[in-house]
């Protein structure tokens, strides 16, 4: 660990300082809606719109060299290919009668095939791997920014409308019936959890950011006895695995995002195991 | 509309998923302050029905009225009470959040966005108080034992301060002992609002509603008196064991499989 600090004490290597922000940005924003993903099962919902992203992130690249627009950055594709994604999959899953789960696949597929086709089109080199696995030597300054941002959309949306969240994840039907327009506060929470994907797309990349979502919700779930409680515990868990896995990478030259999510997986069994071993008899 | 206008009015009412009917040219009327139970065998259109009057569901041809405006108008005057197994047993929440949902859909600001005042929290409190369940307000829905779990979720009903009460299998995890409990609680309401519910339970429905409605597709209305084994018998189609517990009150049909 004492590697770690003298990195991020040098000015510099701002390198590591911008990851460990870029991670403790994005732990908020992840607890908050993995929690809502867990408890309303939608984890493979958000895993495909994760996965959607790399279409925008290899539009976004394209256009930039192959069409000469400077400001379409990566990550602008990113936030739209996600928003885009989270919507066409919200309708798939709220009208689609049947085979709602072939259907979403498709989509997951698509998106990322689509991305792979655009890069290996993009003139000049660009590796996908930065993208599906994460890079930290990626993260600008600006991307900082950018993780505020949204951090500070996400958390005040679901500041101001935490009681409609609860009771649509909780009863979708009996929200309905008081009135609540139970479509549009679900399409919401998926456009959330698309923009939360898209924080730690640098940091840990599209294959493993769902690991960071549901993980730290997941062991908090374990603790908690309200929704709140589960948020701030799950927030509080993910900036320990993102801040551990950035430590232990470090000294050991190993890839970050890999190292975060085998740390938030094993925590989980543990956790998983050992409530079980303690309290058979809940079920 | 009029006091007198029935709360609830189905004129002609069909209704199928796809092909097949589910529901054919019901009619059906409920007056104010009536407790009436529909029954019938699983898959003969009892939870549609209900959906029909919640509108949830648009009948392909007939009418649903409900205070005289369509369904979906009248939803905020009605308490609903689903079956309590659709619900995810480990959800992190307690009792009072569970109830204080009947507060949403205020007119305003604030209701708009679902933030709850004093007299919503009152008004909970009180509805928890009504059921007997008001000493677990701060504990977590996932301890609870059936019967708790659906006396929450008829105080969350009722918190809603409804005219129509709606619901759906009241007893089907309450043992008899809360059972009892249950048919007080629910005369005690009939006083100040209209009582529908579907139960497969005729031994509490004869104790407490004025008339049965039964559903296999069609709908046939009984006055609860006249539950006999051969009323039964016609709407469950075929084999119904009665088992009689005294000569007076209570007759049971056994559920069905």
């Amino acid at each position: 660990m004492s590697e770690l600090f003298d990195a991020l004490g040098d000015p510099d290597f701002p390198l590591m300082r911008h990851a460990l922000f870029a991670g403790v940005l994005a732990s908020v924003a992840f607890g908050v809606m993995g929690t809502y993903v867990v408890t309303r099962r939608i984890s493979y919902l958000a895993a495909a719109i994760a996965h959607c992203v790399l279409g925008g992130i290899g539009a976004a690249l394209y256009c930039q060299a192959a069409l000469g627009l400077a400001w379409c950055q990566p990550m602008y594709g990113a936030v739209a290919a996600a928003l885009i994604a989270a919507l066409i999959i919200g309708l798939v899953s709220l009208y689609a009668r049947q085979r709602e789960d072939t259907v979403i696949g498709a989509l997951w597929v698509i998106g990322m095939a689509g991305g792979l086709l655009l890069i290996a089109k993009t003139p000049g080199y660009v590796d996908p791997m930065n993208y599906l696995f994460g890079n930290i030597l990626l993260i600008s300054r600006h991307d900082l920014w950018l993780a505020a941002g949204l951090d500070v959309l996400v958390v005040g949306l679901v500041l101001l409308l935490h009681n409609k969240f609860l009771a649509v994840c909780f009863d979708e039907q009996f929200t309905e019936l008081r009135g609540v327009r139970v479509k549009c506060h679900y399409l919401l929470l998926l456009c959330l959890t698309a923009l939360t994907v898209v924080l730690l797309v640098r940091v840990v990349g599209i294959v493993m950011v769902i690991a960071l979502l549901t993980l730290p919700a997941a062991v908090a779930g374990h603790f908690s006895q309200t929704l709140r409680q589960m948020m701030v515990l799950a927030v509080l868990f993910c900036v320990v695995f993102v801040t551990a896995g950035l430590g232990i990478s470090y000294p050991y030259d190993l890839p970050t995002g890999p190292v975060i999510v085998v740390l938030a997986g094993a925590v989980y069994l543990a956790v998983a195991v050992g409530c079980r071993l303690l309290r058979p008899h809940r079920t | 509309m009029s006091p007198e206008g029935p709360v609830i009015d189905l004129q002609g009412v069909s209704f199928a998923y796809d092909q097949a009917p589910v529901l054919e040219d019901v009619n059906l009327s409920v007056a104010r302050r009536e407790s009436i139970c529909i029954v019938g065998p699983n898959g003969g259109g009892k939870t549609t029905l209900l959906k029909l009057i919640l509108g949830l569901l648009n009948p392909q041809s007939g009418r649903v009225e409900v205070f005289g405006q369509t369904p979906r108008r009248a939803r905020l005057r009605v308490g609903y009470m689903p079956q309590f197994y659709r619900h995810d047993p480990q959800f992190p929440i307690t009792v009072t959040d569970i109830v204080l949902m009947g507060r949403l859909g205020r007119p305003g600001l604030a209701g708009w966005f679902g933030w709850y005042d004093r007299a919503d929290r009152r008004a909970a409190r009180d509805a928890l108080a009504e059921v007997g369940m008001d000493s677990f307000a701060g504990r977590p829905f996932s301890e609870l034992s059936g019967g708790q779990r659906q006396r929450v979720l008829i105080a969350r009903a009722l918190c809603c301060q409804p005219d129509l009460l709606l619901l759906d299998e009241p007893t089907a995890y309450v043992d008899t002992l809360i059972e009892a409990r249950l048919v007080e609680i629910l005369k005690e309401l009939n006083h100040r609002m209209t009582i529908v519910m579907v139960s497969h339970d005729l031994g509490f429905v004869s104790e407490m509603v004025q008339r049965v409605v039964c559903v296999n597709r069609r709908v046939l209305v009984h006055p609860a008196e006249a539950i006999s084994s051969e009323a039964i018998r016609e709407v469950y189609d075929g084999e119904v064991q009665m088992v009689r517990h005294d000569d007076v009150l209570s007759q049971r049909g056994s559920r069905d499989e």
